[in-house]
C-alpha cells in the first residue's frame, strides 16, 4: 500500500466511527471493518475498552486509520492490508501476524512473535518486543524502539528488522535473506547469522526506515547489520552440525 | 492452551476480596481450557488448627458423620465444613498426617485435594464459572491464591486430573504446557518415597518441587531446579504457605504476563485476566523472562 493513501486516510476530516467493546462485540467491530467498501468515507475508527481482547481489527483491507485505546490480546491487526492501526497500549502475542501492507504502531510493549510471517507494511513497537519478533518475516519492515527477546527473526526470509535496543539469544537463527539492524548488544547469533558490513546503501535504507517509524535523534551509523551467511541454503553434509 | 492465574496480595485491605478477584481472573480465561478448573486459596492461619480439603463423588454418603468418627479415631476434636463435592476438615496440626490416613481408611472413596495450615483447594470438571459458583469461591478471603482452567493433554479429564496439584503441606502448583520427561522423573520420585495419584505430568512437577523443598531448598531454589531437571514446555505458578513463585522454561512459548503494584503481584496467561484488577492501568506490567525464577514471600 503506497504511503500516500495512508496519509490521506489519517488526514481525513470525517468524524471517527467509535466502537466501544464494553457495548459492542468484537465480532461487530471486525464485521463493520470488513464491510468497508473501497472509497468509503468512514476512514477514521476508534476502538475503546479493548481489555486485552483477541483479534482486534484483524483482516482489514481498506486504507483507514484505527486507534485502539488500551491493550489488546492475540493477533491484533493480523493480515492487515492497507490500514494504519495504532494501539495506545500494549499488544499480546502475534501482533500484525501475516501483515500484507499498511502500518501498525504499538505505543507500549509487544508480546511474542510480533510481525510473524509478515509480507509487507510497517510494524512499529515503541516499547519492547518479546521473543521471536519477526519470526519467518517475508517482506515486512519492523522497527522496535526498545529491546527484542530470544530467537527473533528465526528463519526470516525478507524485509528489515530494526532494533534500537538490545537483542536476546539466537538472533536470526537459520535466517535466509532479511536484513537485521541492531543498535545495542546482541546476546548471541543463531545458526548461519553473521554480522555484516554496513555499506552506504544500508545506511540509506536504515535512515528511510527510521524516518518512516518516526525515530529521531538516532543515526544509522550507530547500528550493526546482521544477515545470512548463506551456508545453510542447501543441505550439505559438511554443515550438518550447524543445523 | 490452558489458562493460569495467580494473585499475591501485599495490601491487607484487599484480603476480603481475594476470592472474588481470583475468580474474576480465572473466568476471563475460560476459553483457554474447557475441561476442568481449580483454585487454591491461602487463608488466614487459625489458632492451633490445620486443614485438609477432601473431595467425594458421593458427598451425601461420605461426609455425614465423618467428623465424629474421625474425632473418635484420632482422639482430638474435628470439625468439617461441606461445600458441594468438597469439604474442609479442621483438626489439630500435630494430628494432620494421622487424620489423612484415617480419612482414607474410614472412607476409601474420598480423595485428598491438599492439606496444610492455610491452604484450601477446590477443583472439578467443568468451566471456571461453574466451579467458582459451586464452591462459592468469590466469598473466600485470603492472602494469595492460584487458579487453572484446563485443556487436557497429558491425562484424563477427571477431578483428580484438574489443577492445582498439591503434593506437600500448603504447597500447590498450576501448569500451562506439557512435560516430556515426566515418567522418568516420576520413577525417581517414587524411589524417594513420593506417592502419585494420577498419570498427570503436572503432578510430577508439583512432587518434584515438594521433594526439593523437603531436601531443604527454598521455593526459589526449587524452582531453579525445574530448569535443568524438567524437560518440556512449562509456565509454572506455585503457592506455598507464605510464598508465590513463577517460572517459565527456556523456550518460553507458553504465554505469561505479570503485573505488580504496591497492593499486589498478579499473574495471568493473558493480559485480559488482569484488566479488572485495581490500579492495573498504572501497574508495572511485564512478560516474565524465559528460564528466570520470580518469587515473593510475605
Amino acid at each position: 500500500m503506497p504511503a500516500t493513501k495512508l496519509s490521506k486516510a489519517a488526514a481525513s476530516d470525517h468524524a471517527s466511527r467509535v466502537f466501544d467493546l464494553d457495548v459492542s462485540s468484537l465480532r461487530e467491530l471486525n464485521q463493520a471493518l470488513h464491510n468497508l467498501a473501497p472509497g468509503s468515507n468512514e476512514t477514521a475508527w476508534e476502538v475503546l475498552h479493548p481489555k486485552g481482547s483477541h483479534s482486534v481489527a484483524v483482516g482489514v483491507d481498506q486504507p483507514v486509520s484505527i486507534d485502539v485505546r488500551g491493550s489488546v490480546g492475540y493477533y491484533c491487526g493480523g493480515m492487515n492490508s492497507g490500514s494504519a492501526i495504532t494501539v495506545h497500549g500494549s499488544a499480546g502475542p502475534g501482533v500484525g501476524e501475516n501483515m500484507m501492507s499498511g502500518s501498525i504502531t504499538v505505543k507500549g510493549d509487544a508480546s511474542q512473535y510480533a510481525g510473524a510471517t509478515g509480507k509487507g507494511g510497517l510494524l512499529v513497537i515503541e516499547g519492547n518486543a518479546s521473543s521471536r519478533c519477526g519470526i519467518s518475516m517475508k517482506g515486512i519492515d519492523i522497527v522496535v524502539h526498545g529491546n527484542i527477546g530470544h530467537m527473533s527473526a528465526f528463519m526470516a526470509q525478507s524485509g528489515n528488522l530494526v532494533v534500537l535496543g538490545d537483542a536476546g539469544d539466537a538472533l536470526g537463527d537459520s535466517i535466509y535473506e532479511a536484513r537485521l539492524f541492531v543498535r545495542g548488544k546482541v546476546d548471541s547469533l543463531g545458526a548461519d547469522c553473521i554480522a555484516k558490513e554496513m555499506r552506504p546503501e544500508h545506511l540509506e535504507l536504515l535512515q528511510g526506515l527510521l524516518d518512516r517509524a518516526g525515530v529521531t535523534g538516532v543515526k544509522p551509523s550507530e547500528f550493526k547489520r546482521y544477515g545470512s551467511a548463506r551456508t545453510l541454503y542447501n543441505f550439505n553434509i559438511d554443515n550438518a552440525d550447524a543445523y | 492452551m490452558c489458562g493460569i492465574v495467580g494473585l499475591f496480595l501485599k495490601d491487607k485491605s484487599l484480603e476480603p476480596q481475594l476470592g472474588a478477584m481470583l475468580s474474576e481472573m480465572l473466568v476471563s480465561l475460560s476459553d483457554r481450557g474447557p475441561d476442568s478448573a481449580g483454585i487454591a486459596i491461602y487463608g488466614a492461619p487459625s489458632k492451633n488448627e490445620a486443614k485438609i480439603t477432601i473431595q467425594s463423588a458421593k458427598p451425601g454418603r461420605d461426609f455425614p458423620g465423618l467428623d465424629t468418627e474421625l474425632a473418635k479415631a484420632i482422639g482430638v476434636p474435628v470439625s468439617i465444613a461441606v461445600k458441594s463435592t468438597h469439604a474442609v476438615v479442621r483438626t489439630s496440626p500435630d494430628k494432620i498426617d494421622e487424620a489423612r490416613e484415617t480419612i482414607q481408611a474410614l472412607r476409601p472413596d474420598i480423595r485428598i485435594m491438599g492439606a496444610g495450615d492455610v491452604v484450601e483447594i477446590y477443583k472439578e470438571v467443568g468451566l471456571p464459572e461453574a466451579v467458582v459458583d459451586r464452591f462459592d469461591v468469590r466469598k473466600m478471603t485470603g492472602t494469595h491464591g492460584i487458579g487453572h482452567t484446563r485443556m487436557a493433554t497429558e491425562s484424563a479429564v477427571t477431578t483428580m486430573g484438574a489443577h492445582p496439584f498439591s503434593t506437600g503441606a500448603d504447597q500447590c502448583l498450576v501448569h500451562n504446557g506439557s512435560l516430556s520427561n515426566h515418567n522418568n522423573v516420576r520413577r525417581e520420585l517414587i524411589r524417594e518415597g513420593m506417592k502419585f495419584e494420577t498419570e498427570n505430568d503436572t503432578e510430577v512437577a508439583a512432587a518434584y518441587l515438594s521433594s526439593q523443598m523437603a531436601h531443604g531448598k527454598n521455593l526459589g531454589e526449587a524452582l531453579e531446579g525445574t530448569l535443568s531437571d524438567l524437560d518440556g514446555f512449562f509456565t509454572f505458578v506455585v503457592g506455598t504457605k507464605n510464598g508465590f513463585g513463577v517460572v517459565r522454561d527456556p523456550i518460553a512459548c507458553k504465554p505469561a504476563v505479570m503485573a505488580e503494584t504496591e497492593q499486589y503481584v498478579a499473574f495471568g496467561s493473558e493480559y485480559r485476566a488482569l484488566t479488572k484488577l485495581p490500579g492495573i492501568d498504572n501497574a508495572r506490567v511485564w512478560e516474565p523472562e524465559p528460564a528466570t525464577v520470580y518469587f515473593w514471600e510475605h
